[in-house]
């Protein structure tokens, strides 16, 4: 049966990078870089993840339709989670009717930090207050 | 007249007997026929619940079953007829027995993992059975939450299980096909020359494999609300009820093309084998199955029209909805062109297949309606919506399940029906089936909700006129049990190919021997590569 | 049919050993496909309740002990390797190295559960289970005052750490029992170079949950409050 044997030397050399990657993730955590934290841990684990799909699991020598099988599941993952997501980053569009008082729905951005949020609340007029 | 037992030749029924060799058999063609058994007994239990349901909903203030038993009785019904007889219908029946033979292929890829499903789908459906003869479920088939859980007092957790363990049969049979149609197509089948009935499972295969794991991780968490009470879908607790919609949707939507897909591929396979003529536009057909099952994962939203959903995704969701009309009136629009100038004969399988093409139609353009969003909110809820989902899954899914199995009846057994008998029957069924559905469009328009024992005087000459029809679509549905199980015995020998049709499955014997072929076909030609000189248009 | 049947040679249905080979393969990473949307609703769920409750997810983090996940990102990351090794051992016909790169990262496998063990029982002990027992209090009560985070949004975070490893330690066992079989099959002599599907694609699966691991370390341990 014919399958790509890899060197023994580049299954070490991508576990030193892995771990390599690991170390940089943890050391990136500990550096204030606001939003931009996730961002780099995210990318770092992706460029992690790139490395064991790709030679771990050898999609580096397989063909074309099992790379297209694993692109597609992670192609499936970004439609469930942006669709997603799109809904409730809009769901703060549109202001609350007048009177309402403030929506109990989740919305993405405008709980962002729950401090700003209960200033909010707490300087509601007295109508909503008294519902 | 009596014909005896067909001895000619050792085929995968006679090779050998007992029940051990069905319980253990890896052979696709047997596994479609547990399939066959226990979808039909599922069938007749989910129909069930529908009886009561009209025979209750006779009266306006009918007093058959308390408010309380009728919501079980749609829960029943939604539950068991989707997760226990439309997805596995057409795909575990039809689809195994047929997607090998149809690539020329001796097995599924993974003939244990095949007879896995069966046992994972059987130990769905048992526990569904206990928890509805343990009380039943009264949440609908959607399951929604904070009153699925927090709330209801019924089997919630146990028929989620059940619901949970069946998508795993699902995902096995969709992994199977998919790999077997990649892998196994016999020499000279190449993809442009493969039946639609195999892209149209393909298609389903992807969706199975994709879409089904959600409802799996959705129903766990759902569960696991259920015990812990931590809040994941509880508003109390920070919680959104509504992620469950989505998470939920996110399957159960194209669940919808899971049941549609499989039967457009039946009815191309029967259009073009009843007017003798190759499909219009082959390619556009399959690709538009493909395009399907894409854009059934962009839409799931349309369902949550009228929650808290941002307007906006509402928006964003009613126009890919709309996107979605345009590969299924792709496919009316080829089927059609197919029957022109073709030798049509109205065998009882060309029936149905007719029938489908009509009522899916009328299915799909209503669901036009429920895709704009300003009509969605007068009509969610109510029986317009019921309608319009029974026009697609019970005319367009079960019309050409039914008529699958007439078209390959003789194929699957080696015999063949009495098909006066069966000409009657799909008219029944087309004649029930509208006067059920009907008058159920009208009823939703004029403002009836859905999922209530009582209803206003105003509405009752309506719903007596879609009892009735379901009576007589009852009786539509008996009639094949008896014939189709009565020419088990009596029926005269059908021979290798009864309706002169194209495809690898036509030419072995029938019954097929247990490995399909004497020796692995080789193709040469395009599918539906029918006697074109009479009638080729160009 | 039995199992003897598909040692000695390609099960029935295939046409030769490389066709069962690439079936194999693509079944497993088809089926990978599948649990990465159902590792995806998770990922989904916990993406939207982060997002509302940054602070709460913040301080949830910050009461994980960040030395035990990344000591255990180490262990998965190294059982990887030994399971890209039993592969290789078994493509090349070294029985021996092939029994005992799979006997590796089993123990690497159990010493990843017994960590994860440890910390679930010392969550227990802080009262940090959602549901059952989640009642924060000293230095874990201090710090959700201290962020302003409220006490269901941190829970709410409980339940994702809890979900999420949980789902991924159920993976991990499910994966040292196919492990177990493997080692079995191996010891017997079932492994040839032409005959190994087994063994790839049991670490095709290995290896996908260590991805699952290499994102449910930051996302979990990590991001946000550690400075």
């Amino acid at each position: 049966m014919s399958g790509h044997v890899v060197p023994v030397r580049t299954y070490v050399l991508i576990f030193l990078a892995l771990m390599v990657g690991t170390a940089l993730t943890v050391g990136a955590a500990f550096v204030d870089l606001g939003r931009l934290n996730t961002v780099v841990a995210l990318a770092i684990a992706v460029c992690k993840m790139l490395l064991v799909i790709l030679f771990f699991m050898h999609v580096r020598h397989s063909s074309q339709l099992m790379k297209i099988v694993v692109a597609s599941g992670f192609l499936w993952l970004v439609i469930l989670i942006s669709i997603t997501v799109s809904d409730y980053l809009t769901r703060s569009w549109i202001p609350d009717p007048e009177g309402w008082g403030p929506s109990t729905a989740i919305t993405l951005p405008s709980q962002q930090s729950s401090t700003a949020k209960t200033a909010v609340v707490a300087e509601a007029p007295a109508s909503a207050a008294a519902q | 007249m009596h014909y005896p037992r067909i001895e000619s030749h050792v085929h995968y029924l006679n090779v050998n007997y007992g029940i051990r060799s069905w319980l253990f058999t890896t052979d696709h063609k047997r596994i479609g026929l547990l399939y066959l058994a226990s979808v039909t007994f599922m069938f007749l239990v989910g129909g069930l619940a529908a009886v009561l349901m009209r025979l209750q909903l006779v009266e306006p203030q009918g007093t058959l079953l308390e408010p309380d038993t009728f919501n079980k009785m749609f829960s029943t019904h939604g539950i068991v007829m989707i997760f226990f007889f439309l997805i596995p219908a057409i795909p575990a029946v039809l689809g195994n027995f047929l997607v090998p033979m149809m690539i020329g292929a001796r097995d599924l890829a993974f003939p244990r993992i095949n007879l896995l499903s069966w046992y994972v789908y059987l130990v769905g459906a048992i526990l569904t059975l206990i928890a509805i003869l343990n009380g039943g479920v009264d949440t609908g088939w959607t399951f929604y939450t904070p009153y699925s859980s927090t709330y209801s007092n019924s089997n919630v957790l146990l028929v989620g299980i059940a619901a949970f363990i069946t998508g795993f049969s699902s995902i096995l049979t969709g992994l199977n096909f998919i790999v077997t149609i990649h892998k196994m197509r016999a020499p000279g089948l190449t993809w442009s020359r493969l039946p639609l009935f195999i892209w149209a499972h393909y298609a389903t295969s992807l969706i199975m494999l994709l879409g089904t794991p959600v409802l799996a991780i959705t129903l766990v968490l759902l569960a696991l609300e259920r015990i812990l009470h931590a809040g994941i879908f509880d508003p109390k607790l920070g919680g959104d009820p509504l992620l469950f919609q989505h998470l939920f949707w996110f399957y159960s939507h194209p669940a919808v093309y899971i049941m549609i897909l499989p039967a457009m591929g039946v009815v191309s396979e029967l259009i073009t084998c009843f007017s003798r003529k190759r499909i219009f536009g082959y390619k556009v057909v399959a690709f538009s199955s493909l395009a399907i099952a894409v854009l059934g994962f962009l839409v799931w939203g349309h369902h949550m029209f009228v929650t808290g959903q941002s307007v906006y995704a509402g928006l964003i969701f009613s126009a890919l909805s709309f996107l979605v009309a345009i590969p299924s009136a792709i496919k009316v629009f080829n089927w059609t062109a197919t029957l022109y100038k073709g030798s049509i004969s109205h065998d009882a399988p060309m029936l149905y297949a007719l029938g489908f093409i009509g009522l899916f139609t009328m299915g799909g353009l209503t669901g036009l309606f429920l895709a704009s969003l300003a009509t969605d909110v007068h009509l969610n809820g109510t029986y317009f919506i019921v309608a319009h989902f029974h026009y697609i899954m019970v005319g367009g899914t079960i019309m050409a399940y039914l008529g699958g199995i007439h078209f390959w009846w003789p194929k699957i057994s080696g015999r063949l029906y009495p098909d006066k008998w069966a000409r009657f029957a799909a008219l029944v069924i087309f004649i029930g089936f509208n006067l059920t559905f009907f008058p159920q469009f009208l009823l939703g328009y004029l403002g009836m909700p859905r999922r209530y024992a009582f209803y206003p005087q105003e509405f009752q000459v309506l719903n007596v006129l879609s009892s009735a029809g379901a009576s007589v679509l009852g009786v539509g549905y008996a009639i094949p049990l008896i014939y189709l199980i009565w020419s088990l015995r009596y029926g005269p020998p059908a021979g290798p190919n009864p309706w002169g049709a194209k495809g690898l499955e036509w030419q072995t014997p029938s019954p097929p021997p247990t490995e399909n072929f004497e020796e692995t076909p080789i193709v040469t030609e395009e599918a539906y590569a029918y006697a074109s000189e009479d009638h080729e248009l160009v | 049919m039995n199992l003897s049947e598909v040692h000695t040679g390609h099960a029935h249905q295939f046409e030769d050993i490389e066709q069962q080979h690439e079936a194999g393969t693509l079944g497993m990473w088809a089926f990978l496909a599948t649990e990465i949307m159902f590792f995806g609703g998770l990922f989904a769920a916990y993406t939207i309740y982060r997002t509302a409750y940054l602070p709460a997810f913040e301080t949830g983090s910050r009461l994980l002990d960040l030395r035990l996940g990344a000591f255990n990102t180490v262990v998965l990351i190294g059982s990887s390797l030994t399971m890209a090794l039993a592969v290789r051992a078994a493509q090349t016909g070294e029985r021996n190295k092939l029994a005992t790169y799979i006997v590796l990262t089993m123990i690497l496998g159990a010493a990843f559960l017994g960590v994860k063990a440890f910390e679930y029982e010392h969550k227990w002990d802080h009262s940090l289970i959602p549901g059952l027992k989640f009642a924060p209090e000293g230095e874990d009560l201090l710090q959700i005052t201290r962020w302003h985070a409220g006490i269901p949004q941190v829970q709410l975070f409980f339940c994702f750490y809890f979900f999420m490893t949980g789902m991924h330690a159920l993976h991990m066992i499910i994966g040292l029992g196919l492990l177990a079989v493997l080692l079995v099959r191996s010891l017997r002599g079932n492994f040839s170079t032409h005959y190994y599907s087994p063994v790839e694609v049991n670490g095709l699966y290995w290896h996908f949950v260590d991805i699952v691991w290499i994102f449910l370390f930051p996302l979990l341990y990590l991001i946000g409050g550690r400075y």
